[in-house]
C-alpha cells in the first residue's frame, strides 16, 4: 500500500515539474518575442494597443475577488475585512505610489479589523 | 573590459532600492508556495524556471486547488503577456546584440529590470554600445535576490501560521502597482471590466474566469480608447508603470 503511495506521489511531483517546466518557456517565449523578431516583422498597431490593457485587466481580475468573495459569495458588508483593507490599501497607493508602503498600511488595516472584529 | 564591468555594477546599484520591495515578496512567495503544498525543490525550481513573482504566486495557488494542468498553464501565459510589451518596448535596442546576449536578457526581463533598464536606454546622454552590461547588471540584481529571498522564505515557510493571511499581500502588490497605472479613462475601464467579470464568473471550471475577466477587459480599454483618445500626451508602451 504505502509502496504504491509513494508511487503516486512521485508521478504527481513529476507531472507538476512538467507544468512548471512548460510555463518556464512560454514566459521565455514571451520575453524573448519582439526582441528576436524585431526587424523581422512588424509589431501590428492593433496588438501593441491591446497589450497596454494587458496589466489593468489581469491584475484587476485577480484583486477584486480576493477582496468581495468569501466563501465565492460577494460580501459588501463591513464585516468582510480584506474589502476594507484593500479600499485603505487603495488609497494609499492613490495618494503615495510606493508599493512597500501600499502593503505596509494594507496589511496592518487588516490585522487591525480582524483585533476589532 | 573595465568599463564594461562598470557599467554592469551601475545598473545592479540602480536595481537596488526596488529589491526592498521585491524581497519580502519573493519571501512570502517561499511562504505561500510550502503552504500550498508545494515541495522546497519545487517551490526553487519555480523562481529559477519562471523568475516571474505574480506568475508564480498564481500557480502556486492552482497547483494547491487541483486545477487541471491545461488551465494553469494558460492562466500563468495570460498573466505573462503584459511581458510582450516590454520586450517590443526594448526591441529596437537590443537589435545589435548577439543571440547569446537576447536570449540572456530576455530572461531577466521583469517588471521590475524593465522599469530600471528602459530608463537607461531612454537617457541619450549616455553610448548604447554598453548599455545592455547595465541591463544585464539590473537583472542579475532582481535574480540573486529573488532567488535568495524565496529561499529564505522556504525556510521559515513552516513557522509563519496561516492565520496570519499573509497571502493577502498579493492582492495588496497588485493594487500598489495597478491604481498609479490608470492614468486614463480607458485604461480604468480595462481594470474596472476586468475585475468585475472575473467576480462575475469565478464559479466557472477550471478558473476559465479570469481569462475571460482579462480578454473583456482588454476589449473595453480598447473601445473606450477609440471613443475617447487619451489627451495631448500620447501613451506609449514605455510609459506603463512597472508592476511585479
Amino acid at each position: 500500500m504505502s509502496c504504491q503511495r509513494a508511487e503516486v506521489e512521485q508521478e504527481i511531483a513529476m507531472h507538476i515539474w512538467i507544468i512548471i517546466g512548460l510555463i518556464g518557456l512560454i514566459t521565455l517565449a514571451i520575453r524573448l518575442s519582439f526582441i528576436l523578431l524585431f526587424g523581422v516583422i512588424e509589431v501590428p498597431p492593433a496588438l501593441r494597443r491591446a497589450l497596454r490593457f494587458v496589466p489593468p485587466a489581469v491584475l484587476s481580475a485577480i484583486i477584486l475577488p480576493d477582496l468581495l468573495l468569501r466563501d465565492e459569495q460577494v460580501s459588501l458588508s463591513l464585516g468582510n475585512e480584506r474589502l476594507l483593507a484593500g479600499g485603505v490599501a487603495m488609497v494609499v497607493a492613490w495618494r503615495t505610489k510606493n508599493v512597500l508602503l501600499t502593503i505596509a498600511v494594507g496589511m496592518a488595516a487588516l490585522w487591525l479589523l480582524r483585533l476589532l472584529g | 573590459m573595465d568599463t564594461a564591468r562598470a557599467v554592469w555594477w551601475a545598473g545592479f546599484k540602480a536595481e537596488a532600492p526596488i529589491l526592498l520591495g521585491t524581497m519580502p515578496f519573493g519571501m512570502i512567495y517561499g511562504v505561500l508556495a510550502l503552504a500550498a503544498g508545494l515541495s522546497p525543490a519545487l517551490a526553487m525550481a519555480m523562481s529559477s524556471i519562471v523568475f516571474a513573482g505574480s506568475a508564480q504566486f498564481i500557480v502556486a495557488q492552482l497547483l494547491a486547488s487541483a486545477v487541471p494542468a491545461l488551465a494553469i498553464i494558460a492562466t500563468a501565459a495570460i498573466v505573462n503577456l503584459r511581458h510582450a510589451l516590454y520586450s517590443a518596448s526594448l526591441a529596437p535596442f537590443l537589435k545589435h546584440l548577439r543571440p547569446g546576449w537576447k536570449w540572456l536578457l530576455a530572461y531577466l526581463l521583469t517588471d521590475e529590470a524593465y522599469a530600471v533598464a528602459i530608463m537607461h536606454y531612454n537617457d541619450a546622454a549616455t553610448p548604447l554600445r554598453l548599455k545592455h552590461w547595465y541591463f544585464f547588471g539590473a537583472g542579475f540584481a532582481l535574480w540573486s535576490s529573488w532567488q535568495l529571498s524565496t529561499a529564505v522564505g522556504v525556510l521559515l515557510g513552516s513557522q509563519i501560521p496561516a492565520s496570519w493571511g499573509l497571502d493577502f499581500t498579493l492582492a495588496l502588490t497588485f493594487i500598489a502597482l495597478v491604481i498609479p497605472a490608470l492614468l486614463d479613462r480607458a485604461l480604468t475601464a480595462a481594470a474596472l471590466t476586468g475585475g468585475t467579470i472575473a467576480v462575475l464568473a469565478y464559479g466557472l471550471p477550471y478558473k476559465l474566469g479570469l481569462i475571460l475577466a482579462a480578454c473583456c477587459g482588454i476589449a473595453v480599454g480598447m473601445l473606450v480608447e477609440l471613443k475617447h483618445p487619451p489627451p495631448i500626451r500620447r501613451l506609449e508602451a514605455t510609459d506603463e508603470l512597472p508592476e511585479s
